[in-house]
Parts: structure tokens; sequence; C-alpha cells
């Protein structure tokens, strides 16, 4: 059972998961002393023969108090996590060394087009793969993504990635995986009945491992 | 000047006894018209719990035979009694739809808007009655559209309750034809009568407010249901215009949103979202304001900060225009809009905790008072607090990366709009029964009712944040055909037996509104010792409210206060005129 | 006390209330519909607009497919019905509620309600009546919802000059321009409807008068802002 993110497997998911934790911290504060004060007040202000209720209609100091705190935990909030999202999310941020893959969404499966050994997409030597995503760890790499019909959403969560494919659009999402080893890829946008079925593995692979695949699939392979 | 007579008198002229249909089917009175959507709405209400509950077996038992699943036709299940696919991305898309469109928002709306507002500010009907009479039928007319999706063939939609395009603009990519039709006519009908609806609010709240009930002294349900209209007519064309657009493009050939012809799928996230989160402010405001109402009524104080409430409602409502693009942070759109949403939606929270801690100061030094619906409204404040700090982790980003169509938004969207909106639908219903139909719900069965709720209803929905956390994604048939998702299977088994439980609870409620119509205790003229206009009323209420139009001699709250005292009580209604209170002069013309 | 003010405060509710919005409730009624038909209209031409820019050809050149000189002489019409809507409005201010007198001294009628009434009922439904034939022409050209129509005159016209025709992106123009001006003829023929039927109920049994004359001022609201949307529907999708 698990009982929270999945284990950081890019350099996105430090920064994300600080800001979860972060986050968390503020609201958890937040609720501790909303429903202990509820608790409380339900205890000490019960109704009781003879109790008066204090008549007031409010306090313009405490109404002060209680917005600025949130409006400028708001504001402080906001600018770290836009430091974040411009890092991520960017369209300037991808960076210029990203090894480029194409992925192809469509109801229901994503094909994975691979720039192939000459290591640029967009040329005779590309090939694609159904439902595998390789990857080389601690490296930049970026999936231009398109879509054949619907609306999908690449989903790694290992890499605190996601991102939307629009049939009409082309986005590229870039990331950089920080451990090896095999993930799953699912589809975050419902696009008709077989949805929950368009799952890819992943595999994060050692740039030794990475060329072998390479050429085991060069040599007509697959696997 | 004419001489049309402005007597303080009867507001129309008397009419012959009214028929049996024409009093309680064809009516025009705004309280019968709000009964009659508070059954409507229960029914859709049921239907909505229902397609839960087979949403539930499917996630807590992926693959399982469902029980009575036998008796669905084979488009929806596969011979051995299992849910299949394409039923179940049915069961959410209509699960989400019936309950927005058809239950929550017409019983905060549809129920109290047309019950309490007359009654709230001392008018006799509605500004426009017949048209108030249309706007229930077509409700009606829409909710059977809709449901009538479920019986033609392939069933209804299956692209969410969000309709995303192209899945909804194409059956070849959803494989429904007429149900994707019928959803889009329901739309608009519904739209329709969602403005004829606000029409009547906004134009009775501005211009038939009784004497002396000046803008700062309505009580806070008819300033949040006056905003509430407001949102409503602004926002519902939008939908429909979206709606007809999909509507076109399903059956004219249109291109709006094929990419091949040019047209562009974030067109309908944007049109649908630049409604949709309008709408869900229309789906807590006036929640949040019969809360207030009643939280007052229970700490026997006025309302904490009255001003700076409304101001809350109107900021909330304002903000709630210019934060739509928070549901579309990973859609493709350019990402510096991704900043600019973030910014007005963290600041959406703001006014939002303000509302909550000037519920705390009215409980604060309060003489609490814990009937049913008092229960409800603390519950109501603590879940509502729950769900709105949910949102504050998908607001900032970054962190929305991981969290975005995962269950942890449907986590936060069953904590505000159950655990808000609900609790506060058991509320007002519990706390204006008596104005309704002249009896009290049975209160012990109310108390069972509401802890058991509370009980079970967290137990279901707080464990979806976790499965959320761990990357479980939105409308997934079969969660455990992948390896990340299997160990928290047990979690999602926990949480539909916490549901079944939790639906089986509000049958209690039900057998309660049922049972009390009939052999309830018949209620005084004011049970709660509340200070409204409605309860000056005898229960339930005649038809053109009062016969002279009452006078309002003070402020919606004021429990507990010296003059309250000087009478031997505490609490002072609206209406009650002190001998040192003069009588309000009316507007000029009347 | 003006005249204005007079009949105002007679046509508000019977019954003592706040001062509201200074206007009656009818009147503050249709304000609040236009209101929500504003947003239904923004949505149709918003994204009408953001198709139109982010298009991914060019749009066909003004008066390729369209017919602007008889769509101007309809806006024309359109346009005298706004302006015979304010004659019937000030006629029955004026007490007016008469067809047709003669002024004393001049060849010139002098009109009342019924008559100024009745001539905005015709424009508007002579405004319908040409976009209804616009519609059919153009569907037998072979401009439809969907864009050209495969194999009519029109796609061999667009395929000869696809730039002036704006081919590549026919079918968002199509989808665009029935929908706008299909939803706009619409509500039109809702307006002529709606005035007929008070015509015949209230305008000819002279129940309007210069106290309450409030159907009269309401459906003038409702007709102006119609007359409105088609001046920017007009301008941006015919003219420009």
């Amino acid at each position: 059972m698990r009982w929270w993110l999945p284990d950081a497997g890019s350099t996105f998911a430090g920064p994300i998961d600080s800001l979860f934790l972060a986050i968390l911290i503020i609201t958890g504060i937040a609720l501790v002393v909303v429903e202990v004060g509820l608790v409380a007040f339900l205890i000490r202000y019960r109704g009781r023969p003879g109790r008066k209720a204090f008549y007031t209609h409010g306090s313009t100091r405490a109404e002060v108090i209680w917005t600025a705190i949130p409006a400028v935990t708001m504001v402080a909030l906001g600018l770290i996590s836009n430091h974040y999202w411009v890092l991520i999310k960017g369209r300037s941020s991808v960076p210029p060394n990203a090894y480029h893959l194409g992925v192809h969404a469509k109801q229901f499966e994503w094909q994975v087009t691979y720039p192939g050994p000459d290591g640029k997409l967009g040329t005779a030597d590309d090939f694609t793969v159904r439902n595998q995503l390789h990857v080389v760890v601690n490296q930049p790499t970026a999936v231009e993504l398109t879509s054949e019909d619907a609306v999908h959403s690449f989903f790694v969560p290992e890499w605190r990635l996601k991102q939307d494919a629009v049939p009409g659009m082309h986005i590229t999402a870039w990331f950089q995986a920080t451990k090896t080893g095999q993930f799953e890829l699912g589809c975050a946008e419902l696009c008709g009945m077989g949805h929950y079925r368009m799952r890819a593995r992943v595999f994060v692979h050692t740039p030794e491992d990475y060329k072998a695949w390479l050429a085991q699939q060069a040599a007509g392979g697959s696997e | 000047m004419t001489t049309v007579a402005h007597s303080r008198t009867d507001a129309h002229a008397e009419h012959a006894p009214m028929s049996f249909w024409r009093k309680y089917i064809f009516s025009t009175d705004h309280k019968i018209i709000g009964i009659q959507f508070l059954f409507v709405s229960l029914f859709f209400l049921l239907v909505g719990g229902i397609l839960a509950m087979q949403i539930r077996w499917q996630l807590g038992f992926p693959n399982t035979p469902m029980p009575g699943g036998k008796i669905l036709p084979e488009t929806y299940i596969a011979s051995n009694g299992v849910i299949l696919p394409e039923y179940y991305v049915q069961l959410v898309t209509m699960h989400g739809t019936f309950m927005i469109f058809f239950a929550i928002m017409p019983l905060l709306v549809g129920v109290y808007a047309n019950f309490l507002i007359p009654l709230k500010i001392g008018a006799h009907d509605m500004a426009f009655p017949r048209i108030n009479m249309w706007s229930f039928w077509l409700a009606l007319l829409a909710g059977l559209i809709m449901l009538a999706g479920f019986f033609v063939p392939n069933g209804p939609p299956r692209c969410g309750w969000t309709m995303y395009v192209p899945c909804s603009a194409r059956s070849d990519l959803s494989g429904v034809t007429t149900g994707q039709l019928l959803w889009s006519v329901s739309i608009v009908v519904l739209g329709l009568s969602s403005v004829m609806g606000s029409v009547n609010y906004i134009t009775t709240v501005i211009n038939h407010r009784a004497p002396g009930m000046t803008w700062f002294r309505m009580p806070l349900s008819v300033w949040a249901l006056f905003i509430t209209a407001i949102l409503g007519v602004l926002a519902l064309p939008v939908l429909q215009g979206a709606a007809i657009m999909l509507l076109f493009d399903n059956v004219l050939g249109t291109h709006f949103f094929d990419p091949v012809a040019g047209g562009q799928a974030l067109l309908w996230q944007h049109l649908f979202w630049f409604f949709g989160h309008p709408e869900v402010y229309i789906l807590i405001l006036p929640a949040m304001g019969m809360v207030s109402d009643i939280i007052a009524n229970g700490s026997r104080k006025p309302i904490f900060g009255y001003h700076s409430m409304v101001f809350a409602i109107i900021g909330i409502a304002f903000l709630g225009w210019i934060v739509w693009g928070h549901h579309m942070f990973m859609s493709g759109m350019n990402p510096t809009l991704g900043s600019t949403f973030m910014v007005s939606t963290l600041l959406i929270a703001v006014p939002s905790a303000v509302k909550v801690f000037n519920w705390m100061g009215t409980m604060w030094r309060g003489n609490l008072r814990f009937h049913v619906p008092m229960l409800n409204a603390i519950g109501f404040v603590s879940m509502f607090t729950i769900g709105g700090l949910s949102g504050i982790f998908m607001a900032a980003t970054p962190v929305d990366i991981p969290l975005h169509d995962t269950q942890f938004i449907v986590a936060h969207i069953h904590y505000v709009l159950f655990g808000g909106s609900l609790f506060a639908l058991f509320a007002a219903i519990t706390y204006w029964y008596p104005k309704m139909f002249g009896r009290m719900m049975n209160p012990g069965l109310g108390k069972i009712h509401f802890w058991l709720t509370f009980v079970a209803y967290n137990l279901t929905f707080f464990p979806m944040h976790i499965i959320g956390m761990g990357g479980q994604m939105r409308r997934i048939y079969d969660p455990t055909i992948y390896d990340f998702l299997k160990p928290q299977q047990p979690l999602n088994e926990f949480i539909s037996y916490a549901a079944f439980a939790l639906f089986a609870i509000q049958f209690l409620f039900a057998f309660n509104f049922l049972w009390s119509l009939k052999f309830g205790q018949k209620a005084p003229q004011n049970p709660w010792d509340d200070n409204g206009m409605e309860w000056s009323l005898p229960n339930p209420a005649p038809h053109g409210n009062w016969e002279r139009t009452p006078n309002v001699y003070r402020g919606p709250y004021e429990f507990s206060s010296p003059e309250a005292e000087a009478r031997g009580s505490d609490f002072l209604p609206q209406y009650v005129k002190l001998p040192t209170d003069r009588d309000p002069a009316p507007a000029a013309g009347h | 006390m003006t005249h204005a003010t007079q009949t105002v405060d007679s046509m508000r509710p019977p019954f003592p209330a706040e001062s509201g919005a200074g206007v009656y409730s009818n009147k503050l009624g249709m304000w609040v519909f236009l209101a929500s038909d504003v947003m239904f209209f923004t949505a149709l031409i918003g994204s009408y607009i953001v198709l139109r820019f982010g298009a991914p050809g060019e749009w066909a050149k003004p008066g390729a497919v369209l017919n602007v000189p008889l769509t101007a002489f309809n806006t024309f019409l359109l346009i005298c019905s706004s302006v015979s809507m304010v004659k019937a409005y000030a006629a029955i201010q004026d007490g007016k509620k008469y067809f047709l007198r003669p002024v004393p001294g001049k060849t010139l009628r002098d009109g009342g309600l019924k008559f100024w009434m009745l001539v905005t009922i015709l424009c508007g439904a002579a405004f319908v009546g040409v976009q209804l034939i616009e519609y059919f022409k153009l569907v037998h050209e072979g401009f439809t919802p969907a864009g050209f129509r495969d194999g009519s005159l029109l796609a061999e016209h667009a395929a000869a000059d696809p730039i002036k025709y704006g081919l590549a992106v026919a079918g968002l123009y199509g989808s665009s321009f029935f929908t706008m001006t299909g939803f706009h003829g619409f509500h039109v023929t809702c307006g002529v409807i709606s005035m007929t039927y008070l015509y015949f109920t209230k305008v000819l049994p002279e129940k309007y008068s210069p106290q309450d004359y409030r159907g009269i001022e309401v459906i003038g609201l409702y007709w102006h802002f119609v007359d409105l949307v088609w001046i920017i529907l007009f301008t941006i999708v015919y003219l420009i």
C-alpha cells in the first residue's frame, strides 16, 4: 500500500515534491487551526441554561489579520511556484541539448518515434515502436507530443511529468530521468472507452544499455 | 399622478379558487415551484448516487460481476455481469452531469432561490411568476432529455461531464451518436431554464424588497443567491453556445473543434471552463449563504463581519471569472497563461478563507444550539475547509503536474460539492422544511443521519487524496492493469465499501424527509427562533405570502442584542416593530 | 413631475418597496435577459474570432462567397425596423394608439402605434425572408455549414482561386457563418413572433396607454439589441 507520491525519478521531482510538502505544511497548519478551533468552540460555547451569547458584529482588526495572512501566503506561494513552473513548462526552458523523441498518441496506444543512430528526429533512420518508451538516465529528453484523434495526456508519475497531447498541436515536454529501471506511462485525459488501457512500458537505461537497445532495433529486433 | 390605487394591501387581484392542477402542478407560486424543484432534484440526486455506486463497484472490485448487473442491457454489461469499459465511461460522464446540472444546482438555486428570496425580502412573489413556472418545466424537460440518453442505441455520452473534444465531437471516437445529441439539447434547454430563473431572482431582489429591507439588511442567503443568479445569467449562455457548436459539429458537419479543418480542440476547453468555473461558484455560494444564516441562528449571535461576508461573496464571484485556465494547466495552452491563472486562483483562496474565519468568529463566544441544521452547517465549514485547502495544491502549477486528472482532483471536487454543498443542503432542507410543509423533520433521525454521514463521507473521500497522490488517473476503468497502481488497490476497495455505506445511510434522510411530510411533528410558526422575514408567516406560508407588504426594522442577525434581551429573548426578528422603531418610508411612487 | 416619471410610477408593482433600480421590473428583467444574450453571442463571436485569427489558412475575401449588396440592403431593412420601433414607442408615449391620422395642412400622415408596430414587424419579417432566400441560394451554390460541397459550383470556383475563396479554411468559414447568422436570424424570428403576438393581443385592442406601455418598451429593447448584434455581425462576417 502506497501512502505517498511515487518515488522520485526525475530532476523535477525534487522541487515539485518540496513544494508539495511546503503546501502540505501550510494547509496542514490552517486545517489544524480551523478544525481544532471548531471543536474547541463546540465544547466551550455550547448552549447551557443561563448562558448568553456575546453580541458583536465583528472586528475589523481580526478581519484585516485573517485576510492579510492568507493573502501574503498565497502571493509568496505564487512567486515560488511560478519560478519552477517556468523552468519546467516554459517554452524556452527545453534544454538545447535535449534528446528529442516523437510521441504520437492515438486511441488507444502510444507510438514512440526514435531518432535512430543519427540522433535526429525527422530523418530516414527514425523508427517507431508501440507502447514502449526508452530513455537514457541523466540525459535531458524532450518528447514532441502529437495526437491522432482525441486529447490524450502523457503521464509518467515518477518523473512528475504530465502533458496533454492535442490533435492539431505539436507540444514539447522535457524531462531528465534520474533513476534507471522500468516504469509505466498512462493516459491522463479521458479519450474514449479504451482510455484505461493506454499503458506503455517505460525503460530508463544507462547510456550503454540504450545504445545496445538501439542497435537491437536497427537489427530488426523488438524488445 | 395617476389614480391607480397604491394601497398597501394585496399585491394582486383576487382570483377564483384554483383547481388542483393550477395550484400544485402548473403553479406560478414561487414556494410551490421551489418545492417542485425539490422533489425533482432529489430524484436526480438519487440517479447520480446509483451511478456512483456502479462506478465504485468497478473501481473497488475490477472485473467482478456487479450484483444486479444482469438486468442491464448488453451494451452496458458483459454476459457475466461485469461492467463494460464503454459503460464505465458513460457512468462517470453521467454521474457528473446529473449531480452538477440536475441535482446540486437546482437544489441550491431552483429550490432555495425560488423558495427563500421573496419570503426573506418581504415580497409577495417573484417579479415574473409565469416565467418562473416555465423555468421549472424547462428544467424538468432538460432532465428527462438527459435521462433519455440511457435508453437510446449505444447509450449516453462517454467523454466525461467536461465533454472534451474531439472525443465528443466525433461519434467515431466516442462510439455514441444519439446520446451525444441529447446531451447538447438538454444543456441548451437547461440553460434557458437557468437564465429565466436568474432573470427572476435578480429583478426580484433589486426591485421587490419590502420597505426597510435595504441592501445591507438582506440575509447572506439572499445576497449569495442574488450574486449566484448574476453568475448564472452570464455563464450558462456561454455553455449553451459551446453545446450548440458541439451539436453542429456532430450533426451538421461543422468544424469548430475539428483540427483537420482548422478548428481547435482547446477552443472547447476555454469555452467550457469559462462557463465551468463560475458554475462551481454557483454550486457553492448559495450553500455558503444559507450556512451563514443557520450558523448565526445556531450561535445566537450576529454573523461576524457581515459586510466582509458580502464583499467576500462578491469577490469570489468576480474572481471566479478569471480563473478558468486553472483547469487547463496541462492542456498545452501557452505556459504564460498558466502563470496568470495561477495568480488569480491563489487569490481566490483569500475571500474563501475570510468566510471560514468569519463563521468561526460567529460561533466564538456564542451560545451554541446543536440542532440538526447547525450540525450540518458546522459539518459544511469543516469539510469545505478541507476541500478549499486541497485546491491550493492544484493552484500551484508545478504541483498540479502530478496531481492533475488524478483522484486527488476527484477528492477535491467531492469535498467541496458533497462535504460542502450537500451538507449545506441537508442543513437547509431541514431548516426550511417547516416553512415548506408545516411539519418538522425528526431531529433524532436527523442527528443520526448527520453523524453517520459525516463519518462515512470522510472515510470515502479522504483516502482519494492518497490514491491521487499515488498517481491514479481519473476515469480509469481498471487501475490494476498498472503495476504502479496495484499497491493502492486495497484502498480503492476500502473506499468502495465506505461509499456503499454512505449511500445506504442517505436513505435515513430520505425516509425522514418523506415520513415527516405526513407524520412529522406539526411545526410552530418560528421553530428555530430565527430572525428572518419568513418566520412571520404561518407554516406553510399562504399564496401571496403577506396580505399587506411587511415593514423591515433591522438587520437579519440581531441575536442576543440588548433590545432582544429587553424583550426577554435572545432573538429579534427583522419584522418586529419596537416602540422605538419608526416605519420605513417606501420609495417614491409607491 | 416629468412625463416619463409619471409613467414609470404607474408601471411599478402596486405594493410598497425599497427603491431598487429606478426602472420598472419588466424593463429590468429585459436588461438582465439581454445581458445573458450578450454572453451567448460572445461565445459564438468570440469563437469565430479565435478560429479566424488562429486559422491555418487565408479566410475568404469579402464578397467572394457571400452577397454583400443584398445583405447590405437587408441591414438597411433591419435598421429601418429599429427606427420604426422608436417611432412606435414615441407614438404610444404620446397616446397615439391609432393607425394613421391626417395631419391638418400637410399631405403627410401622422402614424400611431398600430402603424409603426406594423412597419417594424413587416421589416423584421422581410429581413428573415431575405436571409432565408440568401441561405437557400448559398446552399444551392454549394456553401454549407460544413464548407464547400464537393462537386458544387462554389467548389469549382474555389478550386480555381483558392485564396480568394479561402478554400483552405472553407469548413471554418461555413461553420461560423451559418451558426452566427443563423442564431441571429432565430433571435429576429422570435422578436417578430413576439411582436406579432403583442400586436394582436395588446396593440390592436388598444391595451397600451401613455400610463402603461411596458410591453412596447421591453420588446423595443430586445429589438434594438438584435439590431446591434446584426451591425456587429454584418461588419465582421460580411465586410471584413
